[in-house]
């Protein structure tokens, strides 16, 4: 008698216990003001404060391009269409006219007008700000004055001579040189407006930051979540239907993609390794998740600082004999394309075999040359073992090496991501190490520029060719895009002579999303298309 | 005994610089630019990193930054992130959590665990005693990961019974399973302990002397028998309730709860000094802290042990 008592006891309370810890979950579907449902999002916690000119990854950069837009617009396939800037106009892609549009507001109710971007880009730029993002305003007409070149000058003004408001609605840019490239760009984060309430008060901004976007900033507990709601003043063609958004904050992505499978987490864009191994998503999350290529590549760099890779037919050695197309299948799940030139596909003004026979198979060829550089020691690949997947293409790559070179290939793992920074730019790396590159803005100049030309921010590889820095000069000063990229073309051309390193992979982004969510799509920053996504309750 | 807590309160203070000042050390001699990944791929500018460094104090020495971060301590500044978030709002939030997660597993583990070591020290050898031991052996010799990744697997995934994470409310209930997941290693422990214990204790001349005043056997072990096999269990408790704040790392970073051990994870691998500190040194006052109520503790359960 008892101990049924005593069961029963505990079989009720285990069963309550269970019941609440399932209700407890909290889907992130509380109705918003507008009534339309809030969708929970994958995110991580940003690095630095919430403002434009100072985001430049991607746990900050997803709330930011969420609460701002720029003058221009890219869609999914690189497309660009103007947005705030009812018109860009130009003669000579020196000096550009740009008008902005009607009716477009802050979150706090005051008019974008012309002085705010300009105000914010002239901020962004002033050296003493110290504002992470500065370097792209370098082709503004300038932009020396307020940020010398020198880390101990003085900048003798405050503000580019190349940026001039005409009125409200327009204001004019001049660079320095001609770029036709220019107004491709304008969409990136860095061109976004701010508001006048900035400049008078930057920290209480920094704690209640307002854009112009569709969605603004409602609240945000550090560490756990920034949550943001549609903005029913917005100007865009595009409206949401989404009454919101939730960036909830993820230590790693396993425990977000049990939340996806469960239903509890609405969107996740990165599917982790171990669920990308014989496609085991597609069985979780059967008709939930998507595989779309993005613009953004792979690459080992050669650390051309040290003497021993300064022979060419070494690095071409290495090019060969790496089996790309079996990197994409074992490692990849065959979700990915082998690169075959130094910019991924689907970008705009690039070349189709660019790298040609150096970007494929050969393993004689490879080990013939490799005989002929007379490199001595064993081959390294160096890569940070804390994220994504590097470290399993780069061993895959190192199995490649070793059996057609018929030297020895070695991975060196590196702990953490931070570390593996500090010695890059330290140029303490002294073996092959991994490398990648994700589009800015829609263009084949981005995946060239920033990587290879000298001091360029992500030149990791120390690369210098005069002939490459000639070619590259002639795209970005010539006066038309098809000219520009004629030019570009032939620039990456001699990087594949130069082989300062080797493209391995375009990638491809894996997502998966919740029952509640409909038409979930990634937009062209491998974001998901906030726009165009629908949810039911 | 009000002598013995207040030398003991007083000895936190030398405790407490000593272990700001090696944390603060260590903290700045781990690998890695502070300021690295924050520029995303590219490398942050010159300017940048001037000015973060000029706001944060990182261009002077470290003995002085320390000193700094100590008087602002002092005063309970606990600085800010690199984010702009200051730190002491970031601990508020996370340290309730940890908090009721190291007293969700402390409940579980002194519950089953007494339970199980009990019924098994009472008839050593038995059919209990057997599936005890063994079962602890199974625990023991499980990681905490595997046995937190199978039950969030089996659990929430496949049977849907739990949510796979626990929400930022992080209620009790959510906390039944990561409780159950941080706790398992020490249940095995504290049952293991209880059982040889309640096992010696048996044959001892008073718990004979109790039987033969003809008291009953409910009361000879659960006053008795336990009282007295309780403070080993105790001390190991005790020590053990700190030692689950911070080992919460791998239980936290599983069920994604945001609380102490993910924090400090994340702020050791992204080099956030400030972050690490506060947290780590909240973390020892709270080990001191417990440990003191453990002696306090000794002293109701046995009377002959005297702390002064």
């Amino acid at each position: 008698m008892r101990s049924r008592r005593v069961a029963a006891l505990l079989a009720l309370s285990l069963s309550t216990t269970l019941v609440l810890s399932a209700c407890g979950g909290g889907g992130g579907g509380e109705a918003a003001d507008g009534g339309a449902a809030t969708v929970s999002v994958f995110g991580t916690e940003p690095e630095n404060t919430l403002i434009p000119g100072n985001t430049n990854e991607t746990g900050g950069g997803k709330i930011v391009d969420a609460m701002w837009d720029g003058l221009v617009d890219y869609s999914a396939d690189g497309t660009v269409s103007n947005l705030v800037a009812q018109s860009i106009e130009t003669t000579d892609s020196k000096t550009f006219t740009i008008t902005l549009n009607e009716g477009w507001t802050f979150h706090d109710g005051t008019p974008v007008l012309a002085k705010n971007f300009v105000d914010a880009w002239n901020y962004t730029a002033y050296s003493p700000n110290g504002l992470a993002n500065a370097s792209f305003f370098a082709n503004v007409a300038g932009y020396a004055d307020v940020h010398p070149a020198d880390e101990n000058a003085q900048p003798t003004a405050q503000t580019m001579s190349g940026l001039k408001v005409v009125d409200d609605r327009t204001f004019t840019v001049e660079l320095s040189g001609p770029s036709a490239i220019f107004p491709t760009t304008l969409g990136y984060t860095v061109f976004y407006p701010l508001p006048d309430s900035f400049f008078a008060d930057r920290a209480a901004f920094e704690q209640n930051p307002i854009g112009n976007g569709a969605f603004r900033y409602e609240s945000r507990q550090p560490n756990q979540n920034v949550m943001l709601t549609r903005y029913d003043q917005y100007a865009g063609p595009q409206k949401p239907s989404i009454g919101g958004v939730e960036f909830r904050i993820y230590g790693d992505s396993q425990a977000a993609y049990q939340d996806v499978v469960s239903g509890n987490l609405d969107f996740l864009d990165t599917i982790p390794g171990s669920f990308l191994v014989d496609d085991l998503y597609k069985t979780d999350l059967p008709e939930r998740s998507g595989s779309q290529p993005y613009q953004s590549i792979n690459t080992m760099s050669f650390p051309l600082y040290d003497q021993r890779y300064s022979d060419v037919r070494l690095r071409q050695a290495i090019s060969m004999a790496v089996d790309r197309q079996a990197i994409a299948d074992t490692v990849y799940s065959g979700s990915v394309e082998p690169a075959d030139g130094f910019v991924p596909r689907n970008v705009p003004g690039r070349a189709e075999n660019q790298c040609g026979e150096l970007c494929t198979f050969q393993p004689e060829k490879a080990k013939q040359l490799f005989t002929e550089s007379g490199f001595t020691g064993p081959i390294e690949l160096i890569s940070n073992v804390d994220s994504a997947i590097n470290q399993e293409w780069m061993q895959a790559a190192c199995v490649s090496i070793t059996n057609a070179l018929g030297a020895e290939c070695r991975f060196v793992p590196v702990p953490t991501f931070a570390e593996f920074l500090t010695q890059r730019d330290q140029e303490e790396l002294t073996g092959i190490f991994r490398t990648g590159w994700i589009a800015d803005y829609p263009s084949i100049e981005n995946f060239l520029n920033p990587i290879y030309r000298v001091g360029g921010a992500a030149n990791d590889a120390k690369y210098n060719s005069p002939q490459f820095e000639q070619l590259m000069a002639r795209g970005d000063t010539a006066p038309t895009l098809p000219e520009a990229e004629a030019a570009w073309q032939e620039a990456e051309r001699q990087l594949v002579k130069d082989m300062p390193s080797v493209p391995i992979n375009d990638q491809s982004a894996q997502f998966g999303w919740s029952e509640r969510l409909q038409n979930a799509q990634l937009s062209f920053r491998r974001e998901l298309d906030l726009s165009t996504v629908t949810v039911t309750e | 005994m009000g002598r013995y807590v207040l030398r003991r309160l007083l000895q936190l203070v030398p405790v407490f610089l000593g272990t700001t000042f090696l944390i603060y050390m260590l903290v700045w001699a781990v690998p890695g630019d502070p300021l690295a990944g924050k520029c995303g791929a590219r490398a942050c500018p010159e300017s940048y990193v001037a000015a973060v460094e000029a706001e944060y104090g990182l261009d002077q020495p470290v003995i002085i930054q320390y000193f700094n971060y100590l008087g602002n301590l002092l005063t309970g500044d606990f600085g800010q992130t690199f984010s702009g978030i200051s730190v002491s709002e970031l601990i508020a939030d996370a340290y309730p959590v940890t908090i009721r997660l190291a007293i969700m597993a402390l409940l579980i583990q002194s519950v089953i665990g007494l339970t199980a070591g009990v019924l098994s020290g009472l008839r050593p050898g038995g059919y209990v005693d057997n599936v005890v031991l063994a079962s602890t052996l199974f625990l023991v010799a499980v990681p905490v990961f595997v046995t937190g990744y199978v039950l969030q697997t089996v659990l929430g995934l496949r049977l849907g019974i739990i949510s796979p994470t626990v929400s930022s409310s992080a209620s009790w209930s959510e906390l039944i399973v990561p409780g159950y997941v941080l706790g398992s290693l020490s249940m095995a422990y504290v049952a293991r302990l209880t059982r040889t214990s309640i096992a010696e204790n048996m044959r001892a001349d008073y718990v004979r002397t109790a039987v033969a005043k003809g008291l009953s056997r409910r009361r000879v072990v659960g006053v008795h028998l336990l009282r007295n096999s309780a403070i080993p269990v105790v001390t190991f408790l005790g020590a053990d309730f700190g030692s689950l704040m911070a080992g919460a790392i791998v239980t936290e970073g599983i069920f994604n709860i945001r609380g102490i051990g993910g924090l400090v994870f994340e702020a050791i691998q992204s080099v956030e000094g400030v972050i690490v500190t506060g947290v780590v040194v909240l973390l020892v006052l709270v080990y001191l802290l417990v440990n003191l109520l453990v002696d306090v503790a000794y002293a109701l359960l046995d009377p002959r042990i005297r702390l002064d």
